[in-house]
């Protein structure tokens, strides 16, 4: 697609972007005019334009969308792992990137979590968990302190010795999470954690996941999938559309935290998870009518 | 129990070897200045190593294959990182890989001997040269195999350069550095026993031509027992090596602990 005709389809799709922006001095992390282009040999791809979010303290956001909308790569702007082609991200009032460098303060406010866990195999859950402290110089002692504590919080106590590949693949993840929780940011940032777990374990990291949230007073922002998972677990759910990648709609949940399974079976719930499917097909279908071509 | 069966096996082919290499002695009638008794060989093993300067010469094939792999293990991890970091470069000397890799390599040991000499640096090159490619092209692949999920851990981390070496690719790709070692200590006992065979008069490898020469197969097969031994207990170095090193490797989970 030259850039010429992805300007023409943004256009044409202008009217069904929605900003997330919020008031003044509310969000704790701000997304403000956030694109980025990616440009290979003979195509540039604008994989996210005009992204306008704010996130508020504690709040739990969840992003959603088709493969492709570009919800992966939002998070790792606001993780610092991609550096947006134009736009600002500040995180608790600090700019994230201060030209090619990332702030080391911001940074730190930062715990994030991958589809593959990304455990190092040769050091044990311990030492996973506590690689981040280790890379900032806390003592021994204190690290394997904390190491403990946080298996606990994810429920590994008693596997702090074994090594990565004795464990299953939901209990991996616990690690991962335990390792971006070791300097208690006060951010989680998780890209789709348990798209590779089954669906029962999922549902229990789900759980997990929303006491663990409560307990450490993280604001998380959520990358995911399935839409019942994003409803499920959001205070707001953010939904992208594709080609290019950008805010098709927010939807807020209002019902309290921690939630039990049973929401899933509430009208409620139910109407918004169709809301929001209803609003994928139609993108979906608009851009099959102008002759794109779909993955 | 399944921990015996390798032992047992062993074992089991070992003396199934000696029962079929008597028994075509038997059918055959084969001249023993082809192939003795098997009992004549061990007595040539004992005869072997009670001999004169028969501990002289492993010490010169050891000090060879030793200090060839060495230097073959310095060159390799250390241009192998090169060239895994810089892919232009790799690229660009590609074709010389290739070739010097292709060049049958043990032809060129009487260019060696004309151009070093019959002493021990001769062997030492020959040594060092055939052990380096395994080495090479395994820490080429270890060190771009570093994974991207685990780089962007320490990305994320803001993790130092020292750090993310440290921390990530060295442990990541020593595994590689160790399978190079492993076919590597193999060559490199090749490389000082041929040597030795082709101008030399010292070593394990000159003791081959030697009972060839004076048609002493009790000898000769006492020899090359003696150094299938010493190949063995090299490559048995590496794979303690591998096992203190990376005990946390798929390559050296032991059964009895697999099944947890």
């Amino acid at each position: 697609m030259s850039a010429d005709m992805t300007d023409r389809v943004d256009h044409q799709l202008a009217g069904s972007r929605v900003s997330g922006a919020l008031p003044d001095g509310e969000a704790e992390i701000e997304l403000r005019g956030v694109s980025k282009r990616f440009k290979a040999r003979n195509r540039d791809t604008l994989a996210l334009t005009g992204i306008e979010l704010g996130i508020r303290k504690q709040e739990f956001v969840t992003l959603v969308g088709q493969s492709g909308c570009g919800k992966t790569t939002l998070l790792r702007i606001l993780a610092g792992l991609t550096q947006p082609s134009s736009g600002e991200v500040t995180i608790a009032g600090r700019p994230l990137w201060r030209g090619d460098h990332r702030d080391d303060d911001a940074l730190r406010k930062l715990g994030l979590v991958f589809q593959d866990a990304n455990l190092f195999p040769w050091y044990t859950v311990e030492e996973n968990i506590a690689l981040p402290l280790q890379l900032r110089k806390v003592d021994k002692r204190e690290r394997r302190r904390r190491a403990r504590e946080l298996a606990e919080l994810v429920g590994l106590q008693g596997f702090e010795k074994a090594l990565p590949r004795e464990l299953s693949g939901g209990m991996r993840q616990r690690v991962a999470i335990a390792r971006a929780l070791s300097y208690s940011p006060e951010i989680l940032l998780m890209d789709e954690p348990f798209g590779a777990l089954d669906a029962m374990t999922r549902d229990k990291m789900n759980m997990e996941l929303q006491r663990i949230a409560q307990a450490t007073k993280a604001t998380v922002v959520f990358v995911t999938h399935s839409i019942a998972e994003a409803v499920f677990l959001a205070d707001r759910v953010v939904l992208l559309s594709a080609r290019p990648g950008r805010i098709r709609s927010i939807t807020g949940v209002d019902s309290p935290h921690p939630r039990p399974l049973e929401v899933t079976a509430e009208p409620g719930f139910q109407e918004k998870v169709l809301e929001l499917r209803r609003q994928l097909t139609e993108d979906e279908e608009r851009f099959t009518k102008q002759g794109g071509v779909s993955e | 129990m399944s921990r015996f069966i390798p032992w047992i096996s062993t074992l089991v082919a070992i003396v199934a070897m000696v029962l079929i290499w008597k028994l075509v002695i038997a059918i055959f009638d084969v001249s023993p200045f082809v192939l003795p008794q098997p009992e004549k060989v061990l007595g040539g093993v004992r005869d072997l190593v009670n001999s004169n300067g028969f501990w002289s010469d492993v010490r010169v094939t050891l000090t060879e294959t030793l200090v060839g792999f060495a230097i073959a293990l310095v060159l390799g991890v250390g241009l192998g990182t090169l060239l895994g970091r810089v892919v232009w470069l790799e690229q660009a000397l590609r074709p010389v890989i290739v070739a010097s890799q292709v060049v049958p390599k043990v032809a060129l040991i009487p260019l060696f001997i004309i151009w070093f000499g019959f002493g021990i640096t001769s062997k030492i090159i020959i040594v060092a040269l055939l052990s380096f490619f395994p080495i090479l092209l395994n820490v080429i692949l270890g060190v771009r195999s570093v994974d991207t999920g685990q780089r962007d851990v320490m990305r994320s981390l803001n993790a130092s350069r020292w750090q993310t070496f440290r921390r990530l690719e060295y442990p990541s790709t020593l595994p590689y550095v160790l399978a190079g070692m492993e076919v590597g200590i193999v060559f490199a006992v090749v490389g000082a026993v041929v040597g030795e065979y082709l101008g030399g008069d010292q070593g394990l490898g000159y003791r081959i031509v030697t009972s060839l020469n004076n048609l002493e197969a009790e000898t000769l097969f006492a020899v090359i027992l003696v150094l299938t031994l010493f190949g063995f207990l090299l490559y048995l170095g590496v794979v303690v090596l591998k096992r203190f090193l990376i005990p946390w490797h798929d390559s050296t989970i032991d059964s009895t602990r697999a099944s947890t």
